[in-house]
């Protein structure tokens, strides 16, 4: 068995992959209109670790992952002050952050 | 990152064991505000990570953007929205969160038998370590301008989109009597446009 010289990728990816797979239970479950926004949050994050890691082990030269990193934070940012906008206008109207009442559009 | 790999192994599991426990605590714990600063911590321990991965620049902007920002404006709402109700008892709560539970079980099963499977084309280039700061510059300003340029328009109009949706009609004089507006009735009880769910018709605004 070859020794280990460094922290496989595949690390990473698994780790990634939990914290994604716990941001979209989160996402599914909340009832709270904010923790979902935190799920989203979570799911960003853990492309953001895939990116990292790839562009880590994959393409040490041209860290081009890290580019896609901070455009992800970017549009995650834009996402989480219009989210927040949407909830607090919902907040208004509703009076409620209960997700099970905004049901207008339920089918 | 020049560190021993036992260091780089430590980290790497203190690290994701913060992550992943901070995660769950996130989703799982029924105060959201404890879930908040958990999320705080998550971000922290995902910019530690990114720092083992020779990452310093992103690093830093995951400490400025997603603790400094992103979480202040989520304690922020959670702040303006708290309202200490009981919900509404659901008939099928528990078996939607079991079947939620498989479904994100196998969505992970799917994920990790990818990475695992996948022939990863290793080992790549070496990593260029410190220099990595100074590449991203170079594709900023040359290869990916027109992305970073068209991501400020998109923060410029998330920021217009948010005040547009986020703020109150403010009169600064009664429509009627001309008189300048009692400022205190801005905080008022507005009506709901929309019935409420006990199935009471929303309340004729008071003279």
């Amino acid at each position: 068995m070859m020794p280990i010289t460094d922290i496989p990728l595949q690390a990473y990816l698994v780790v990634a992959a939990v914290l994604f797979c716990i941001g979209v239970w989160g996402l599914i479950n909340s009832r709270n209109a904010v923790r979902v926004l935190m799920s989203i949050e979570l799911m960003l994050n853990a492309v953001n670790l895939n990116m990292m890691a790839f562009s880590s082990y994959l393409d040490g030269t041209q860290v081009r992952g890290q580019v896609f990193a901070v455009f992800i934070i970017t549009v995650a940012a834009a996402e989480a002050a219009v989210g927040l906008a949407i909830l607090l206008s919902l907040y208004r109207n509703r009076d409620t952050v209960d997700m099970e009442q905004f049901n207008l559009l339920r089918w | 990152m020049s560190l021993a790999l036992s260091t780089q192994l430590i980290c790497f599991l203190l690290l994701s064991g913060a992550l992943l426990l901070g995660a769950l605590g996130v989703v799982l714990l029924p105060n959201v505000v404890y879930s908040a600063f958990l999320l705080g911590g998550v971000l922290l321990s995902m910019a530690g990570l990114y720092l083992l991965l020779n990452a310093s620049f992103v690093a830093a902007a995951q400490v400025l953007v997603y603790v400094g920002a992103v979480n202040v404006l989520i304690l922020f709402a959670i702040m303006l929205v708290n309202k200490r109700q009981p919900l509404r008892p659901m008939r099928v709560l528990l078996l939607r969160r079991l079947l939620s539970v498989g479904v994100c079980l196998g969505l992970l099963a799917l994920l990790v038998q990818v990475a695992l499977t996948t022939p990863w084309d290793l080992p790549g280039p070496p990593s260029i370590g410190e220099a990595a700061i100074t590449r991203i510059g170079e594709h900023f300003f040359t290869d990916y301008l027109l992305p970073f340029e068209v991501a400020s328009v998109l923060l410029l109009m998330a920021m217009i989109g948010a005040i547009v949706l986020a703020r109150r009609d403010v009169l600064a004089r009664d429509v009627v009597t001309g008189a300048p507006a009692d400022q205190a009735l801005l905080e008022r009880q507005r009506p709901p446009l929309l019935p409420s769910q006990d199935g009471s018709s929303p309340s004729a605004p008071s003279p």
